[in-house]
This record gives C-alpha cells, sequence and structure tokens, in this order.
C-alpha cells in the first residue's frame, strides 16, 4: 500500500515504511522527479511559474505562491495515498525550513481524506522509541500489504526482480 | 529508465561508511556511489539501487537507515562545495532524526524478539463539571 508520511522528508518514516513492506510517499520522489526533468527553468527546486497554479486546486488566489507552489508538489502524494502516518508537531516543521499553512493544510486534507491514519509523537527515549516503533508495525501490518512486494537477487543485482503478483 | 538516488545513513558501532562503500564497489553494479560523513548516497537504475541497498542492510539490518533522495550527489544548487558551505537544506531534519536513530534501532531488535512494549495511557482531560465543582469549592464566600 502507499503510506503517506509526514514529515515527508523523514528518514525514520521512510525507512520503517519501506521496512514493513510498504510504498512511502515522500516528498523526495516528488523533489526528484521535478530536478530530474530535462532543462532546469528554475533552479534548485525548478518550480515554475505555473506550479502555484495546479496549487490552487488546493488554495485560493489570494493564498501565498509559496503555499499554492508546495502545494503542487503534494498533490501527486495525496492523490496516491491510501493510508498515512503522521507525527504531530515534527521540530522540522518550525521556522524558515517548514510552512505552517501548508502543513496544517496537508493535515487537513489527509483527515477529510477518510484514509486510515496513525498519528504519534516523536520519540524521546527509548521507551517511547519502542512504542513508537511498535505502533507503526502494528498499522502498517493491519493495512493490506503493497501488491507489487520487490524480491530482490542480493547475488546479482543486475537480474530483474521477481515480483509478487508474477510469482502467483 | 528511471534513476534515482537513495541515502544510506549509517548509526552503527560495527560498520563504518568505508565498509559499505567497499562493499557497494564489490558488487561492481553500473551506480554511481558517494562517501559521505553520515553514510553513502547510491544513484542508478531504480531496480539496481533497490536491490544492491537491500543486500547492503543486512549487514547490520538495525544500523542502517534509507531514504530516497531527490538531488544526486554534488548537484551543484545543493552541494556546499557551490554554496560556499554551510549545511544544505534537507541537513537539518537529517540531523535532528539521527539523534533519535540509536532508540530506533533498539526498538526495532526488540520488536523482533517480539517484545511488547508497555503502551502509555492517554492523559484524560480534566471533566468540565469537575473543575466546576473544584472552582466552587476553592469559592471564597463573603
Amino acid at each position: 500500500m502507499k503510506v503517506f508520511i509526514y514529515p515527508t522528508n523523514s528518514l525514520i518514516l521512510s525507512d520503517l515504511v519501506e521496512r514493513f513492506g510498504h510504498e512511502p510517499l515522500a516528498i523526495m520522489q516528488e523533489v526528484g522527479k521535478k530536478v530530474r526533468s530535462q532543462g532546469l527553468d528554475s533552479p534548485p527546486m525548478n518550480i515554475t511559474p505555473e506550479d502555484p497554479k495546479f496549487g490552487l486546486k488546493y488554495a485560493a488566489v489570494e493564498v501565498p505562491s509559496g503555499v499554492r507552489g508546495r502545494m503542487s508538489l503534494f498533490d501527486p502524494l495525496l492523490q496516491n495515498a491510501e493510508a498515512a502516518i503522521v507525527v504531530r508537531d515534527p521540530v522540522i516543521s518550525f521556522g524558515c525550513m517548514g510552512c505552517a499553512r501548508t502543513n496544517e493544510l496537508v493535515n487537513f486534507l489527509l483527515r477529510a481524506k477518510k484514509i486510515p491514519l496513525l498519528e504519534l509523537d516523536y520519540p524521546s527515549n527509548e521507551e517511547d522509541a519502542k512504542e513508537f516503533v511498535y505502533k507503526i508495525s502494528e498499522f502498517l501490518k493491519s493495512l493490506k500489504p503493497a501488491d507489487l512486494k520487490i524480491q530482490t537477487n542480493i547475488e546479482n543485482p543486475k537480474t530483474p526482480l521477481i515480483f509478487q503478483k508474477e510469482k502467483k | 529508465m528511471d534513476t534515482i538516488t537513495k541515502m544510506v545513513v549509517i548509526n552503527s558501532s560495527k560498520l563504518l561508511p568505508s565498509d559499505v562503500v567497499i562493499k557497494l564497489y564489490e558488487s561492481n553494479a553500473d551506480v554511481l556511489i558517494k562517501e559521505t560523513c553520515f553514510g553513502v548516497m547510491v544513484t542508478g537504475e531504480r531496480q539496481v539501487v533497490d536491490s544492491l541497498i537491500s543486500s547492503i542492510r543486512k549487514l547490520d539490518p538495525y544500523g542502517i537507515f534509507v531514504k530516497e533522495r531527490g538531488f544526486a550527489p554534488g548537484e551543484p544548487y545543493r552541494c556546499r562545495a557551490t554554496r560556499r558551505g554551510g549545511a544544505r537544506p534537507g541537513f537539518h531534519n537529517l540531523e535532528s532524526e539521527d539523534k533519535l536513530l540509536p532508540h530506533i534501532a533498539s526498538a526495532l531488535r526488540a520488536l523482533d524478539k517480539g517484545e511488547i512494549p508497555k503502551l502509555k495511557q492517554k492523559k484524560i482531560k480534566l471533566d468540565i463539571e469537575k473543575l466546576k465543582s473544584i472552582i466552587k469549592g476553592t469559592e471564597v464566600s463573603q
């Protein structure tokens, strides 16, 4: 299943979702698609004047273009999300690296989508971390497993991958 | 062809980024490898990178954490070398999460052992009627 993670660039969440056999939906994928496209019109993130227009789907024209530009990046992730794991008040969302309004809107849209949602706090000690990981593993186990679970060939990574669907 | 970059963050007492790099070179796969202070970055075709990473993960399943990265290593708009130093954007979140990785590693180890942690009970908010009675009880009669 495709699991939306928040903070959207979280290493821990991205790793745990992948570890437990699901596909994390992270912002890095969308940034990668933008910057890998041929011809960088607007470096560094290649957010062109067209992107805030896509953001109009979520926010009115008087809303700052920064929010609309960010929403254009979040759009494919929100569209494809089948479940979500949200960490409440992450440190990274505070200050110039985050955009409070975008984060509020993303959290609202996730709740409005009525998909399975797990809300947690970042752990601060070992006991909290055990609870954090346990809750995530139980939540991900309760979801339907990813359709195309990759079976990797360790001996020779160049060989084509075998997908679970084909194996059946 | 779908080219991706994966970031391998190593938080292990028995493994160094240089060990992982050597293993990656041994695989002879068609990927671009960059050793960093926190681990390794691997760029290449999605299938090749995914299978390489899963083999690398086995070196220390609890000490290796992986996430995708949008920019390729050495990207001039992100690389410190061309931006007059300073932390690159995205490093701050990595730094804040890096502190938690030892806890996450021990939690994963405990999970594999079948340990079920004690779930904390949610703090129940004070009932409004109870609050009213407290207020009434503390009121000073004139």
